[in-house]
């Protein structure tokens, strides 16, 4: 952005509105929130897979709102139902297929590197809370295989100590998880994962790196970077 | 409904999965075929050449 921010008086300053408004626009501005170009090496399928993994979770989304408003009747006994219903599951599992697969793109990246930690780990907190959004649908389908699931799980989890407040035979609360709790964490987490990514730029390849530093330096040199040597 | 159409007949989910053992390691045949389709799809992704835009710089 060319044109610089609005600069408040002191005593606008002081309001919170304006300083949240003053760190947003310095942490993320426009050009880096939604960029145009991106570094050479970014032009590999294995870049794909955090967005496959939104696309994914769209479809998610979308398909459990219909089954929501519909119900477990609709779901199980009508064909149309069934069809919404399986494209909720077969979304599910392309989600997280997607997400292994961008998990170990990103592992063998050491994508953490120059800064981005908390990209990696605001990543792996989604994975095990969709683990959770996942076993809480598998519960909640109102069907034999649920029960199934829910009477395999309670000694597991009464073992732990977490059966009193998370009771996996008590439906209505395990459909508050999975429909509202669980997913609006997730929409949340995924949103500061990419926010992260946004503000970071893409980390360089192991090999860009060492091209550019000495070598007895290159160990070390990773965890001082910051998203600099992206631009 | 097994096998009302031939790919019913082929994946027939209305039985428990067959289980592939070696030593102390179990594993469903259909989590199996999944972690290898991953680490296909994976290698595919770094081997697949990505397409060029048309106006490169
Ligand atoms: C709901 C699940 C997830 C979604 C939607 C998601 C989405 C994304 C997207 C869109 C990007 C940028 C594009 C790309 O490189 O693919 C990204 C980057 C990244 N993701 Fe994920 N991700 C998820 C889970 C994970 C997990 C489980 C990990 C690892 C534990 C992870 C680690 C990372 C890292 C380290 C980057 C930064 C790459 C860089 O700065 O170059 N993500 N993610």
């Amino acid at each position: 952005m060319s044109a610089p921010a609005h600069r408040p008086a002191k005593a606008e300053r002081t309001m919170w509105t304006t300083r949240v408004r003053e760190r947003a626009v310095r942490e993320m501005p426009p050009e880096k929130l939604l960029p145009d170009r991106q570094p050479s090496y970014v032009s590999s399928w294995i870049y794909v897979f955090g967005v496959v993994t939104i696309a994914a979770f769209a479809v998610v989304v979308a398909s459990g709102v219909i089954l929501g408003l519909k119900g477990p009747e609709w779901w199980h006994l009508t064909g149309l139902g069934h069809f919404v219903n399986s494209m909720h599951l077969w979304a599910v599992e392309i989600f997280f297929f997607a997400m292994v697969v961008h998990l170990w793109g990103k592992f063998f990246m050491g994508a953490w590197r120059g800064g981005r930690s908390r990209t990696w780990v605001t990543g792996a907190i989604t994975f095990l809370v969709a683990i959770g959004a996942a076993f809480t649908g598998y519960v909640s389908q109102q069907n034999f295989d649920s029960q199934w699931i829910a009477f395999e799980a309670k000694d597991g989890l009464n073992a732990v100590g977490i059966g009193s407040f998370f009771n996996v035979a008590n439906f209505g609360q395990m459909y508050t998880w999975h429909v509202i709790l669980l997913p609006t964490v997730v929409v949340l987490l995924i949103v500061g994962h990419v926010l992260l990514v946004r503000r970071t730029g893409v980390v360089p390849p192991y090999a860009a790196r060492l091209a550019k530093a000495p070598p007895a330096a290159t160990a070390t040199a990773a965890g001082a970077a910051t998203g600099a040597e992206d631009a | 409904m097994t096998g009302t159409t031939p790919l019913g007949a082929i994946f027939d989910l209305n039985v428990p999965a067959h289980y592939l053992s070696w030593h102390f390691i179990q594993i469903s045949v259909p989590n199996f075929v999944v972690i290898v389709l991953m680490i296909v799809v994976f290698v595919a992704a770094l081997l697949i050449p990505f397409p060029k835009r048309e106006r490169e710089p």
